[in-house]
């Protein structure tokens, strides 16, 4: 069975540390061009590789992270 | 599948805890102590026991852990939390009474405490955030510290003959007979995580079976004190750290 998933990132809230790029196995995130209010570059969705295994979540300190998924 | 059809709630599989406080966690990016708040909060809130728990915060970066998990809190003077968790748990003996601290407040002014608590086999637990050094105060050496670890009172690195050695006090509290449970854990990677967060519900029910002391320690960074990236850090803490703190179950009474 195969997963296709999304996450969804509070980008006011991330402090662009990159652990959650880390641990991405499809490399599907990273950071952006643009900073936010804050001042940090934020963690962005790039691919559409996402399947939804919340690796990038659960490693977040600030957990800013939700993960989406679906059965295809 | 357009992404905007999946963003539903009945295909949530992973979000904030909701014991979780909307605070800004005031950590520097990518500081484990961030991650181990959610895994804490999770197994509170896995158990269902967020009216029954009371934590205890230390003095180090972490003083403020109350801001964050949504449940009764004490804070304790520098090093004593396992001593201030003693009187709640034998106050409250139906709550589960955890303590909070850094290498700095439970291996260092804390020894007594941690100790002796450890020796009369206290019903709580204590989670350990051993990142090798004192964060909050600016990256001095802790009893911890690695030789040859560099901190800003150890410029040159950290030396033996000057410095003595690094301290296991997790080996060392698991020779006493009131602790039960004892583990050594990391949250870097998805995987460390969860087994983090194993450990940490099996303190938990083991707290409230009348056992003795769950400790479990997470081998952590400090990637402002270590001066590196929190990608970099996490790497140099498992090439160094690791070896000198390897990850693993140490004790279990139980088993
Ligand atoms: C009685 C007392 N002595 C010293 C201090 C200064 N102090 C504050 S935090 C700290 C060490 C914190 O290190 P650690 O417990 O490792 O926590 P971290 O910040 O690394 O998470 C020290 C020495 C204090 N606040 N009170
Ligand atoms: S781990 Fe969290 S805080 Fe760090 S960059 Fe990723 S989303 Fe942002
Ligand atoms: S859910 Fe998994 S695949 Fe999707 S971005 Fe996060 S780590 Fe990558
Ligand atoms: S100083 Fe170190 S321990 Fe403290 S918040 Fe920053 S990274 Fe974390
Ligand atoms: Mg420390």
């Amino acid at each position: 069975m195969a997963f296709k998933g999304t996450i969804v990132i509070d980008k006011q809230r991330c402090k662009g540390c990159s652990v959650c790029i880390e641990n991405c196995p499809n490399k599907c995130i990273s950071l952006s061009k643009g900073v936010n209010s804050k001042g940090y570059r934020y963690a962005e969705l790039s691919s559409d590789g996402c399947i939804g295994c919340a690796s990038c979540a659960i490693v977040c300190p600030d957990s800013v992270i939700s993960v989406y998924r679906v059965k295809i | 599948m357009e992404i905007s059809d999946m963003i539903k709630p009945e295909n949530l599989v992973y979000g904030k805890p909701a014991l979780l406080t909307d605070n800004v966690m005031h950590y520097c990016p990518g500081c484990s102590h961030g991650t181990v708040h959610k895994l804490i909060a999770e197994v509170i809130e896995d158990m269902g026991i967020q009216d029954k728990t009371i934590g205890i915060s230390p003095v180090g970066c972490s003083v403020f852990a109350y801001n964050y998990i949504d449940i009764d809190w004490q804070e304790a003077a520098h090093g004593r939390a396992p001593a201030l968790a003693t009187a709640t748990k034998r106050l409250c003996p139906d709550k589960y009474v955890f303590t909070y601290q850094g290498d700095g407040d439970l291996a260092s002014i804390g020894t007594a405490e941690i100790i002796h608590a450890c020796s009369r086999g206290e019903n709580i637990v204590v989670i350990f955030i051993n990142n090798g050094i004192y964060g909050m105060t600016g990256g001095q050496m802790a009893p911890t510290t690695l030789l040859g670890m560099k901190t800003s009172t150890t410029p040159y690195g950290r030396d033996a003959k000057l410095n003595g050695f690094p301290l296991k006090i997790t080996e060392m509290l698991a020779a006493l007979d009131g602790t039960a449970y004892i583990s050594r854990q990391s949250v870097h990677t998805a995987a460390a995580a969860r087994k983090a967060k194993n450990a940490i519900r099996k303190g938990f029910e083991y707290s409230s079976k009348g056992v003795g002391l769950s400790f479990i320690e997470i081998v952590s960074t400090c990637n402002s004190g270590w001066k590196l990236s929190p990608v970099e850090a996490n790497k140099w803490m498992v090439e160094h750290m690791f070896a000198k703190y390897p990850v693993g179950d140490i004790k279990d009474v139980l088993k």
